[in-house]
């Protein structure tokens, strides 16, 4: 150490924690988290600034918790799952959820939509050792979310916003608005408009930028309603246009048929 | 003004041309079934034969049974595209331990600049007025938009008249269309007939006769002069939408409370789409990128919406939440505040917020529905 210059060796500086990352799995694909290790060529960046503590998916190396922020997949299916979310909630000090599963029960929340005992005796040759619920629900029914990211999966550049989002002290750059915009923004020509219905595009939160139009595909609504969403107008335009109740059913009975305004529109054509 | 007129073959001089001029030709092109704005690089790739049929919320390509180039209205894009693009860098930052040091971007785009120098071919004459309504809002008042103002810098200019109209047109109404008056250096009028296939040209300024002079072309006669304005005032009858713009802004200014307001509001998806297509549309969000280090930031401008609830959000929540709160605002800005703003309507009756609605939703009708049934 030399006097003269007042510098502070590096070695008394105390190192600054890294904030604790933790990846939980519900019931859900692996798809969403899978995004993490899909970010390759920013993900030594993020441990730069974060430390993966638990993700099963890359280690099973776990470091203990409590975790400062907590991604988790999948929806709520089974009582277990219904206790070990609040043992994850618990553990977190921020709590975000990662795709249509999470924020909206996913795929298997066509469930939702039948009696699942009759599933379960049509699909297993001894149901009796099938615990499960009768709905599968998203995990802001359960426990308090900090922060929902949308999307089946959900999209790589949008989870790292999310984290920088975090490691900067601002707010996410996610927005709410519909698919069109940045359809627009990236000069697709409009599905519905050129081709005819049908594009959920319009009643569609924005995240994926355009995937599927951008290859010429109506839009399936991958990330769920967007704000203020109309889905009753458009609806009533695409049965003015010929298209059938059955169709309008299928159509919001996607990856999120149980978000409200999905589902209320799905009920509303159901016979 | 001076007229002259070419043959067909001519016009892929005139494209050479320019080209040879050192500037980016940016033309119609068939491409994603719909007619678009392009960089032409092949003469061919214009939309020779091709023309659109169009109505609330439908847009189709379709077949002509003859060879014109120009035989069609204007598709979902407009030259905003070029002049003030969806996403743009306004700065970027760096944390020093000093503060903060502010990297313009302007070093960057100037240079960017030096190198592209837009030739807009075949901008229809409603576009044109679009462009110099922007031109208002960018240029015009106190704080020029140094973005803006540099995509727009040495622009030439070669506007098609309009041979035919759209079935969501309304030029007409609007005063913009379908002759172009001012604003182009070169204004072609597209003639197409059994024996024979040319073009009629205006020149509107010195560099539009100075190119045109590498052009095989002959002085237009009084014939000439007759034939542009019989095709246009043919296009004129066949004007698929009429605005009463007569009294309108104080219509709509007292009509803030009709009951159409709630009505149409239950038909609109604030989707955002409509004004995305306007070509007069102007508004931008700000966003802030940062890098994982905290180190390093860059604004971004990017094309927003009236129809977002972010977009009139200040403290305590949006003030526009209701859909009707938000039409209501577009629409009324479109024919009514924005002439007090920049003193001319904010509609150059384009029809591309009439076509490009996923519903349909037909300005033109919701303006008489509210001017015939006033509260």
């Amino acid at each position: 150490m030399s006097p003269k210059n007042n510098k502070i060796p590096k070695t008394a500086v105390k190192k600054q924690r890294k904030p604790k990352l933790a990846v939980w799995k519900f019931s859900s694909c692996d798809g969403c988290q899978l995004s993490l290790l899909d970010c390759e060529d920013e993900l030594l960046a993020i441990t730069e600034h974060i430390e993966i503590a638990n993700f099963l998916e890359a280690s099973r190396e776990v470091v203990k918790g409590p975790y400062d922020i907590s991604l988790v997949e999948g929806s709520i299916t089974t009582p277990h799952d219904a206790e070990r979310i609040h043992q994850v909630r618990r553990q977190s000090k921020v709590l975000v959820t990662i795709g249509a599963c999470a924020t909206a029960g996913g795929i298997q929340a066509l469930r939702n939509f039948k009696d699942v005992k009759q599933f379960i005796v049509a699909v297993y040759a001894n149901p009796k050792y099938i615990e499960t619920l009768n709905k599968s629900t998203p995990i802001a029914d359960h426990v308090f979310v900090d922060f929902e990211l949308r999307g089946c999966p959900i999209n790589k550049h949008q989870l790292i916003e999310v984290i920088n989002a975090y490691l900067n002290g601002r707010k996410p750059n996610t927005p709410a608005y519909a698919v069109c915009i940045e359809c627009k923004r990236r000069f697709i020509t409009c599905e519905l408009v050129a081709h005819g219905p049908t594009c959920l595009g319009p009643v569609t939160q924005a995240g994926c930028n355009a995937l599927c139009p951008s290859y010429s595909r109506g839009c399936f609504g991958c990330y769920g309603p967007k704000e203020t969403p109309n889905t009753s107008a458009l609806s009533t335009y695409w049965t003015s246009l010929g298209v059938k109740d059955d169709e309008l059913v299928r159509l919001f009975r996607g990856f999120n048929a149980y978000a409200e305004a999905f589902r209320k529109e799905s009920e509303a054509h159901e016979k | 003004m001076k007229t002259f007129i070419f043959e067909r073959s001519e016009l892929d001089r005139l494209v050479e041309i320019l080209k040879r001029r050192d500037y980016k030709v940016i033309g119609p092109i068939v491409r994603d079934s719909a007619i678009i704005y392009d960089e032409l690089t092949n003469i061919n790739d214009l939309p020779i034969g091709w023309t659109d049929e169009q109505t609330n919320g439908m847009y189709r390509l379709k077949n002509r049974d003859d060879a014109a180039v120009f035989g069609w209205t204007v598709g979902p894009q407009s030259w905003k595209k070029f002049l003030f693009p969806p996403i743009q860098k306004i700065f970027a930052t760096h944390k020093s331990p000093k503060g903060l040091d502010l990297q313009n971007s302007k070093k960057q785009t100037s240079q960017e600049s030096a190198q592209t120098k837009y030739a807009f071919f075949g901008v229809r004459p409603c576009d044109l007025n679009a462009i110099s309504i922007q031109d208002k809002v960018f240029l015009g008042g106190p704080f020029i938009d140094p973005v803006y103002e540099r995509k727009r810098t040495g622009n030439f200019i070669v506007t098609v008249n309009c041979g035919q109209a759209g079935g969501t047109c309304f030029c007409a109404s609007m005063g913009t269309g379908p002759k172009a008056g001012t604003g182009f250096d070169l204004s072609l009028t597209e003639v197409l007939n059994d024996k024979h296939h040319y073009f009629i040209v205006e020149v509107g300024t010195e560099l539009g006769s100075d190119v045109l002079k590498s052009i095989k072309c002959i002085k237009a006669t009084d014939e000439n002069l007759t034939t542009v304005n019989e095709i246009c005032s043919k296009t004129v009858k066949q004007m698929g939408r009429l605005l009463d713009t007569s009294n309108l802004k104080s219509i709509l200014y007292q009509n803030s409370e009709h009951p159409r307001w709630e009505r149409t509001a239950a038909r609109c998806l604030t989707c955002a789409n409509c004004t995305m297509v306007c070509p007069t549309c102007f508004c931008a969000t700000i966003e802030d990128v940062t890098d994982l280090a905290g180190k390093q930031a860059d604004r971004m401008r990017k094309w927003d919406s009236c129809f977002t609830l972010d977009f009139s959000y200040i403290h305590g929540g949006s003030v526009r939440a209701s859909a009707k709160a938000r039409y209501r605002q577009w629409m009324t800005h479109k024919l009514a505040s924005w002439v007090d703003q920049f003193g001319t309507f904010g509609c150059v009756g384009c029809g591309r917020c009439i076509t490009w609605c996923p519903v349909g939703i037909d300005i033109t009708e919701e303006a008489r529905a509210i001017r015939e049934n006033q509260s």
